[in-house]
């Protein structure tokens, strides 16, 4: 056995041990499992919340991303920005009437905003059928670190399955609680990997990071400038916002706002939110350190330039140091995902079929369920083929749909009805669907435009047509029937 | 910040003069997100 699997294992052990003694001496209902308690204070809402950040897609996405396609990879450092200045004031109004209706799950918001069951069923499809990917990408991330840090001692097929089981047995007896205390571990293992190579390889490599830039300049001009088509300004523009206004509308996100214990937790975690996403930066640079140090790499395995450049650089024992830091980036995001589409399908699909089902049962079958989950994100795994940040896209597409029926009903009258809010749900995530199957762009679609509008994300149509169907739908069935009885939010705590 | 990100990146679309040792396009992002916090 290599020093670099060696401590990739240690690893391993260690998220399992601190998994299963966050969940000791605790009685582990629906509540416990799903949101703590509401308990957590603003560390452990911060480390959950950045787990966002700091998953596969910083460590191999974001370098890969640079690797392969250059200035277009800016659009990451921009979106999370954006999306913590709009946290600052969406956050606190969702934990409030969370908190006073003691909700669990995103589904159960939209139920509950709505007055309409069938609207959390639909919610809650949307969001397993957008965590699917998103546990793909982490599996895949993982698969790439093992392989690749232990110099091929151990097939990515085995890592995954490895990764799976450890992951598994501590989300089912921790829930949330396993998930931070490991997220501890997670961050400050990232921070100082990502840290550290962001600065020793350009300097090594290259002198500094002006060298580094310059020497790409020299070698592919254009490179590190948004081109005037296709990946331009108008494409980074409009993923930015869509991307932004769907970062707090994963389940999972949403999921981490419920374990707060007040609502001062998210306006201060929007005032540091900012300087912590800098870390993106440095992944970026390992990326663009690499562009000229391990030429070739193309499709899915730019997103192996964080670790091919690594192997080049270092002893085997760091290179596990850092397949270690990059194991813990895909097991803590994955844990959150297991618990939100197990809480997803037990709480929001089989319970709305059998109403009867008490709490106690909910919670069992939820964590029965955490396996079914793993082995189904293992499938698409292992017979998938696109690259990490393709796979993330494709996730923030489904979600993004959500966010126009959430921002209305947190208005002080909701101009959206339930018929609206669901036919709008609906046609988006039918147009993502159809958009992604077809490969279409919006340049392929309505050649007539000009062309800063043909480099539009092709998601903006598909918001373009939630948007009119909500509006249309609304405006039709309003007065028809009011389902939603109240919409006013508790008062500030 | 939204104008900075959005609004900015049009006229920041350039490699020199690097800012922070970076291209000055990846420099005014790095500032935006400084700005933000």
């Amino acid at each position: 056995m290599n020093a670099a699997l060696l401590i990739i294992f240690a690893t391993m052990v260690l998220a399992l041990v601190l998994g299963l003694l966050a969940g000791r001496g605790r009685r582990m209902d629906l509540e416990q499992w799903t949101v703590a308690g509401r308990g957590f204070g603003t560390v452990f809402v911060f480390l959950l919340s950045a787990g966002e950040i700091y998953t596969t897609f910083t460590f191999l996405g974001g370098s890969g991303f640079a690797y392969g396609k250059g200035a277009p990879t800016f659009y990451i450092l921009g979106y999370g920005s954006l999306a913590y200045v709009i946290s600052y004031w969406l956050l606190p109004a969702i934990w409030r009437y969370a908190k006073a209706e003691r909700l669990h799950t995103q589904p159960d918001f939209f139920a509950r905003k709505y007055r309409s069951p069938a609207l959390g069923v639909l919610v809650a499809l949307v969001g397993v059928v957008a965590l699917v990917p998103y546990m793909v990408l982490q599996l895949k991330g993982l698969g790439i670190i093992v392989g690749t840090a232990s110099y091929g001692a151990i097939s990515p097929t085995m890592a995954i399955w490895i990764g799976v089981a450890v992951v598994t047995v501590y989300v089912m007896v921790s829930g949330v609680h396993g998930s931070a205390w490991t997220s501890v571990v997670k961050d400050i293992m990232i921070l100082a990997v990502v840290l550290f190579l962001g600065i020793y390889l350009p300097l090594h490599y290259y002198g500094g990071t002006q060298p580094m830039f310059a020497a790409i300049d020299a070698a592919h001009p254009g490179f590190l400038t948004f081109a005037p088509k296709g990946s331009s300004i108008a494409w980074f523009d409009s993923t930015v916002l869509l991307t932004a206004l769907g970062f707090y509308c994963w389940p999972h996100a949403m999921g981490a706002v419920y374990t707060a214990r007040h609502d001062r937790v998210f306006r201060r975690n929007a005032v540091f939110m900012p300087l912590y996403q800098l870390i993106l930066l440095f992944a970026f640079l390992v990326g663009f350190a690499a562009i000229l140090q391990v030429p070739g790499l193309k499709g899915g395995e730019i997103d192996l330039a964080l670790f091919r450049l690594s192997i080049k650089t270092f002893d085997p024992w760091f290179v596990g140091v850092i397949g270690a830091a990059g194991v813990l980036t895909a097991l803590v995001p994955g844990s959150m995902i297991l618990i939100t589409a197990s809480t997803l399908l037990a709480n929001n699909i089989v319970r709305v079929a059998h109403p009867a089902m008490s709490e106690r049962a909910v919670s069992l079958l939820a964590r029965a369920l955490v396996p079914l989950v793993a082995l189904i994100a293992v499938y698409f795994t292992l017979n998938g083929g696109a690259t990490i940040v393709a796979l993330l896209l494709m996730g923030y597409s489904f979600v993004t749909q959500l966010f126009p029926a959430l921002i209305a009903s947190l208005l002080p009258r909701n101009p959206v009805t339930t018929p609206g809010a669901i036919a709008g749900i609906v046609v988006g995530v039918a147009a993502v669907t159809a958009l992604s199957l077809t490969k279409a762009t919006v340049g392929s679609l309505f050649p007539f435009l000009p062309d800063v509008l043909k480099d539009f994300n092709v998601g903006i149509i598909a918001m373009l047509l939630n948007l009119a169907t909500l509006a249309v739908v609304s405006a039709a069935t309003r007065g028809a029937i009011d389902l939603r009885g109240p919409q006013r939010l508790p008062a500030r705590k | 910040p939204f104008l900075g990100i959005l609004g900015g990146i049009v006229f920041a679309n350039r490699v020199t003069p690097y800012l922070f040792g970076l291209p000055f396009i990846l420099g005014w992002l790095v500032f935006c997100v400084l700005g933000t916090a």
